[in-house]
């Protein structure tokens, strides 16, 4: 589904994400996970057209970012880091417009608004300006966004970051739910959050892959030692 | 293909002009734009003794200048300030679709703004017989100036997530379209003058003002703008 060819992404001499080669498959759940700085916000805005690549490519069923970009966005719902969105609208307005951009049929529009409300239990706030949420709020409003229009693939930087211990469990849930349809991408640094959710993990340190593992093979790894102590020798080890 | 883009230019042209008009900034300039043309009009316009709208379209570029980058100077610096530049950007729109939604805004709101100024006009039918086909070809010539400094305003927001330095640079660029015939009388040769004022966007305003509409005044304009939104798009793609 999602195929990651040697990206490569300098900022002037940094490199923020070196020669990263993985695949994702279509219906996985893929926790990315990675130290602050390891390049995994990089990486989503490249697949996301936020950004371009180096050198390297991605390829997303037969697209290819350098040609294909806006077929790729129309596959793709993202949801960014702390998810920014305009301070000044309504939250139905900003639902309204994304359903518009994301080419939501007129007829079924209000229908699917008022589904993703439901979802992401955003009904007592949809007559709220976005600047008087809450950052749990925000959150999911976030998250219906990239939800909007049924994209096939899902992008989730740290969804969870910033909510309560409800709003996490919440969250989670809607990401298992909707991943029995969807490919996701996701990343945390909540392990056990990712162990508990993803099918795969691929951990990235310093822009380098350090592991691309299935759940299998996880729990093989982590049978004697935790995922924490595993995921320290995998990003710290080549410190020393 | 062709139809969904001009889809998503109206959908991102309808929410950029309805933000205009949720921040009380809006009404704020439309107030001190009429509050000082109003003056600059009528505090000459009984001493001159002419039943014409001259002298209020003599003052325009200048006003505009000064006006119209502090309208357009948040269109891009806001976005990315604040973040949602990426939200719009990993959105299934083209820079395209971007740069004419927010410009056409903007130049639907300097349609607002001149507006209540066609008061003027039908005032001063109560004092003389005014010439109506000036005052039409003059208003055409207004809007095509707004657009151009529109468009300028634009190229300068998207250069800087700074409001404050978009709105200088877009100024300091709009005041010398519409000063430098000004300029230039006071330092060069006539002959130079002759040469240089196809540059100013005051001369060919003036022209179509005169009610003489010509190709080459309408040309210079719409010049203007493609260069401008042109150059705001190479910006955009710079930032990737």
């Amino acid at each position: 589904m999602i195929k990651f060819e040697n990206l490569t992404r300098y900022y002037g001499d940094v490199c923020a994400v070196d020669h990263v080669s993985f695949e994702v498959k279509k219906g996985e759940i893929l926790g990315f996970l990675g130290p602050n700085g390891a390049g995994k916000t990089t990486t989503y805005r490249i697949l996301t057209g936020y950004l371009q690549a180096t050198s390297g490519t991605i390829k997303v069923k037969d697209y290819d970012i350098h040609e294909d970009q806006l077929e790729i966005k129309k596959l793709i719902g993202y949801l960014p880091e702390s998810a920014p969105i305009y301070h000044d609208m309504l939250v139905y307005d900003y639902l309204n417009y994304i359903a518009d951009i994301r080419g939501v049929a007129e007829a079924g529009k209000l229908p699917h608004i008022k589904k993703l409300a439901d979802l992401c239990s955003l009904n007592e706030v949809m007559h709220k300006t976005v600047s008087q949420l809450s950052k749990g709020y925000r959150q999911r409003v976030g998250i219906a966004h990239a939800l909007m229009g049924n994209p096939e693939i899902l992008v989730l930087d740290e969804p969870t970051v910033g909510l309560d211990p409800n709003q996490i469990v919440d969250t989670r849930e809607i990401i298992k739910r909707i991943g029995k349809e969807k490919t996701i991408i996701f990343s945390t640094h909540i392990l056990s959050e990712a162990k508990a959710t993803c099918d795969r993990f691929v951990i990235i340190n310093k822009g380098k892959l350090a592991a691309d593992l299935t759940i299998d093979q996880l729990k093989d790894l982590t049978k004697d030692r935790s995922f924490e102590d595993l995921f320290r020798n995998l990003t710290r080890g080549d410190n020393q | 293909m062709k139809n969904k883009t001009t889809e998503n230019v109206k959908h991102i042209f309808k929410k950029e002009f309805k933000s205009y008009f949720v921040s009380p900034i809006a009404y704020i300039v439309i107030s001190i734009f009429l509050l000082i043309m109003g003056w600059l009009f009528f505090s000459t316009f009984f001493l001159n003794d002419q039943a014409s709208l001259a002298v209020f379209f003599a003052k325009l570029p200048a006003a505009f200048a000064f006006i119209i980058p502090a309208v357009t100077m948040r269109l891009f610096s806001e976005e990315m300030n604040v973040g949602t530049y990426e939200l719009l950007l990993t959105l299934p729109v083209t820079f395209r679709d971007i740069i004419m939604g927010k410009f056409l805004a903007a130049v639907a709101f300097v349609a607002v703004m001149l507006a209540p100024t066609l008061v003027y006009a039908v005032t001063v039918t109560f004092m003389g017989s005014l010439d109506w086909g000036t005052v039409i070809s003059s208003y055409f010539g207004a809007l095509l100036l707004g657009a151009a400094f529109s468009a300028i305003g634009l190229l300068a927001s998207a250069m800087s997530r700074n409001q404050v330095v978009a709105f200088i640079i877009g100024m300091a660029i709009c005041v010398c379209l519409a000063l430098l015939t000004d300029f230039l009388l006071y330092f060069l040769l006539d002959s130079l003058v002759d040469f240089f004022q196809y540059f100013s966007a005051q001369y060919h305003f003036q022209n179509i003002a005169k009610g003489t509409i010509d190709s080459r005044n309408i040309l210079y304009f719409l010049s203007v703008i493609f260069v401008a939104l042109y150059g705001a798009n190479l910006i955009m793609q710079e930032k990737k």
